[in-house]
């Protein structure tokens, strides 16, 4: 009798939930206690039967001894794993809702050297692609704009907040497309001398707009510093790309094939700039290059095929291993939109072919939070670091793993999507067949 | 005049004998595996012996016949060979897309036996996929199913002999985009849709009784009348009508879903596979009630309106609701590791490990009708089998060998680094493929990728 009074009050008090989450449910902050819990931190070691406080956002304690502070919301992880939040390190989440629709499309601005285009800007903090993500544990997501030479200024964002600005998480780097030297594809009809002076009228170009870019530079410091009340005419583009060029900013460079991948560390060489390599498919072709040249790389998707027809099945899937195992640093992206909620099987699938589990976690936490220069903040659990991580019962690389909770900056995000939404309305439907 | 005749056929059945025996069939000695037979659990430290391109046997200590190839399994997992209810590869074109019917093209006939993703399938455990034509028509080609043989130029060697004809539909965006949108004839619109199959099978009923009245009449004597005209598309769809083909459709909302089952019921067609069916959830119970089986995306989601209210839980809860379920690839990457695919539905609705691996391998079999040859290890079976190292649903899953007719088609260890057959002195520049090559392909006049995929 007594449990029947207590499943209906129970039943009252969730449907009562229900009701006072309309549409979304809103995700709720304060300071909280994971008690009992194994806690990966990445930089540090593995805690057992460890503690977490999160209070002001932060992680405010961390340890097998800590004191739980009194008020404490405390979740008892028995049994569970801590991790930090995973950081997908290039994506146009938040640039699109609707692939096939241009109308949705906020990734790719007319224009070859386009790099103010700013990817912060157009960010939808409500696209139901968000939800959907951090759910999987990914918190975090570098957003990308495509196309052109410069294809504009990519962010980095924490998949939680109402505008762009409460959802920065303190990196932002320009996008270029090094210039493609090779044939494209089979589809590539150009004869071999054409493809020879495309690429080379490509480079001449790329050249042109650097020395452009190097020379407002320039003009821009001395007018600077001898306080001359001149001043520059409105030029975007070259404003955005001056840090670039002084090194002050990072610059993504997307390059692919084996070729344009050496061509863009000749390229990059005596430049003097902060650099990424992304993409970098065949990088498994080239690595000691790479590693010699210490450019760091974001490479996937790895569940990818191979570039060429005759390369071995598995390279995508062993690149980022390779290269990792020749000295290059590496970080995973999935170069997705609607699935960067797949970001942990891309790390696995690179963890089982020559990466290891260890490196495959450090490439979508701590090394991509390196990259972006935000690892004061992200990519491990340490105390005064952002609390932007989640718990889940086992290796998030499993499938069959479930994430139990996700927290972005210490808030504690609603474990819904529209995924879990059509699934509680529709595994048992009513009415049924029969009405 | 007669003899040679007599004579010509002779020779013809011998070639046609010799061709379906050309297919290799091998025989394979599998020891000491953990052994998951799909329909008859989880047996350690077992062997399956292949015999003749057969399982002759499963059981413990089967001694090695002589001259059998023998793998040694231990520690590792075997599976049946893998199976792919929906694919476009090992096809030189996919698309008949010049009129909302095209029921008399086949993909049969245009079967690539070089197609290299035959090969990085067969990396992945993939034994058999289904060669779909593409959903550019609402009534498109009659597909293949194909066994994964590589290293054939031969395209006889990659059909599966014996699997039952199959044909596509499509609804929604792509055939109205198509042909209402890109021809501005019928469809336009979900309603033209419809109309289309009602009109064609109104019109095959009709040639149907065409035919039956004239066979009638020719029996009776001093019958002078025609045969009617032969037509091989109203032949396709009077053949769907008597139950001989079975029907995969491309499909993504519940409306449509629903409505065609509605069409099937009123002209009596009964074999009927919805494939992406997106939203398959939203009306599983009808699903199950009609008896219409359900080949889905893992999570693929979005990337068009139609597919935008989807749930990953797509499978889990068609599953749940009884309806025969797989999970298909239509991509020549994601038919590399279907098994990961597969796992996914323990993520999103909780499938056991049995649950989760029948959706690769004796699901997608029913629903290309070959369940009584693959799709589980049992005795009488074909030999077409997939080796693990690691659980094939973990992500630490390694594919070690694939076998198709007791042949071993993959061996990690002895996989070439380089899948050249000759090297081509002319060829100085790179050929790279990279992740934009899509649109480019979508492009091209020779090459409907958009409609093949998705």
């Amino acid at each position: 009798m007594k449990s029947m009074k207590n499943i209906i009050l129970t039943l009252a008090a969730l449907f009562c939930v229900l009701i006072s989450y309309g549409q979304n449910a809103k995700a709720t902050t304060g300071t909280f206690a994971l008690k009992n819990a194994t806690i990966v931190t990445v930089t540090k070691g593995t805690i057992n039967n460890g503690t977490l406080i999160i209070s002001d956002g932060k992680i405010s304690d961390i340890g097998a001894n800590v004191s739980i502070p009194s008020g404490a919301k405390e979740i008892d992880c028995k049994g569970l794993y801590i991790y930090p939040g995973m950081i997908e390190s290039g994506s146009r989440i938040g640039l699109v809702e609707v692939g096939s629709d241009p109308r949705t499309r906020d990734y790719n601005e007319i224009g070859e050297v386009i790099p103010q285009m700013k990817a912060l800007t157009a960010v939808n903090p409500n696209s139901v692609l968000i939800p959907v993500t951090r759910v999987s544990g990914v918190t975090t997501a570098l957003t990308i704009p495509q196309g052109g030479l410069f294809s504009g200024t990519a962010a980095l964002i924490n998949l939680h907040g109402y505008t762009p600005d409460q959802m920065y998480a303190g990196f932002e780097g320009v996008v270029m497309n090094f210039p493609t030297t090779g044939k494209r594809g089979r589809w590539d009809r150009r004869s071999e001398e054409d493809i020879k002076k495309d690429a080379d009228k490509a480079l001449a170009n790329l050249n042109k707009v650097w020395d452009n870019a190097l020379a407002y530079s320039k003009i821009d410091s001395t007018i600077t510093a001898q306080k001359v009340s001149t001043e520059l005419n409105y030029n975007p583009e070259m404003a955005t790309l001056a840090p670039v060029v002084k090194g002050e900013q990072t610059l993504l460079i997307e390059v692919n094939a084996a070729n344009d991948i050496k061509a863009a560390i000749d390229w990059v060489k005596g430049k003097n700039i902060k650099v990424i390599f992304t993409g970098v498919s065949e990088g498994w072709r080239v690595a000691e290059e790479l590693a010699e040249a210490k450019i760091p790389v974001i490479t996937g998707p790895v569940l990818d095929t191979p570039n060429r027809d005759y390369d071995k099945y598995d390279r995508p899937y062993a690149n980022a291993g390779i290269m990792s195992k020749a000295g290059v640093t590496v970080a995973i992206r999935t170069n997705d939109a609607e699935n960067v909620r797949n970001l942990p099987y891309h790390a696995g699938f690179a963890a089982t072919y020559g990466l290891g589990k260890e490196e495959a976690l450090k490439a979508v936490t701590i090394i991509p939070a390196q990259l972006f220069g935000v690892d004061d903040q992200l990519g491990s659990l340490e105390k005064g670091k952002s609390a932007t991580l989640f718990i889940s019962d086992g290796d998030p690389f499993e499938t069959k793993t479930q994430i139990k909770y996700v927290f972005i900056e210490g808030w504690n995000i609603p474990m819904e999507s529209r995924h879990t939404k059509l699934y509680d309305e529709f595994l048992e439907r009513d009415p049924g067949v029969k009405k | 005049m007669k003899t040679i005749n007599k004579l010509t056929l002779a020779l013809l059945m011998l070639c046609v004998a010799t061709l379906a025996t050309a297919q290799k069939k091998g025989d394979v000695l599998i020891k000491n595996g953990t052994v998951l037979t799909i329909t008859n659990g989880v047996l350690e430290n077992t062997d399956v012996w292949i015999k003749d391109g057969k399982i002759a046997k499963i059981g413990k200590s089967i001694a090695a016949p002589s001259g059998a190839k023998v793998i040694d399994a231990s520690g590792k997992y075997v599976m049946p060979g893998i199976i792919d209810a929906h694919s476009h590869i090992a096809l030189s074109s996919v698309n008949e897309a010049t009129s909302p019917v095209t029921a008399e093209v086949w993909t049969g006939d245009a079967l690539d036996p070089l197609d290299i993703s035959i090969y990085r399938a067969l990396a992945g455990g993939v034994t058999i996929s289904h060669a779909l034509h593409g959903s550019a028509n609402a009534i498109g080609g009659q597909s293949e199913t194909i066994k994964h043989r590589f290293g054939t130029v031969d395209m006889e060697e990659i059909r599966m002999e014996g699997a039952p004809r199959t044909i596509k539909f499509a609804l929604g965006e792509n055939p109205t985009r198509v042909h209402g949108g890109g021809s501005g004839i019928v469809p336009r619109t979900r309603m033209g849709v419809e109309a289309v199959f009602r009109s064609s099978f109104a019109e095959a009923k009709q040639y149907m009784q065409k035919w039956d009245t004239y066979k009638a009449a020719k029996k009776k004597k001093g019958f002078k009348g025609e045969a009617p005209e032969y037509n091989l598309r109203m032949e396709t769809l009077a053949d769907i009508l008597r139950g001989n083909i079975i029907v995969h459709c491309h499909s993504y909302r519940a409306d449509e879903i629903y409505m065609l089952m509605q069409v099937f019921k009123d002209y009596g067609i009964k074999k009927l596979v919805f494939q992406h069916v997106n939203e398959g959830f939203k009306v599983a119970p009808e699903l199950a009630e009609f008896g219409a089986m359900a080949s889905v995306f893992a999570d693929w989601w979005d990337y068009k309106f139609e597919v935008y209210y989807s749930t990953a839980y797509n499978a889990a809860i068609l599953a749940k609701n009884g309806v025969t379920t797989s999970i298909n690839s239509d991509s020549e990457e994601l038919i590399r590791h279907l098994y990961h695919e597969a796992g996914k539905t323990q993520k999103y609705g909780g499938l056991s490990d049995e649950e989760a691996l029948r959706l690769i391998t004796i699901n997608p079999a029913k629903q290309l009708g070959i369940e009584n040859r693959v799709g589980s290890l049992e005795v009488g079976k074909d030999g077409d089998v997939a080796i693990f190292e690691n659980h094939p649903l973990s992500i630490y899953a390694v594919p070690m060998f694939t076998i198709v007719d007791g042949v071993v088609e993959f061996d990690r260890e002895n996989d070439p680094a380089d899948m050249r057959i000759y090297p081509d002195p002319k060829e100085t520049i790179d050929v790279t493929l990279h992740a934009d090559e899509e649109e480019h392909r979508c492009m091209d006049v020779h090459d409907n990728y958009l409609l093949t995929d998705k």
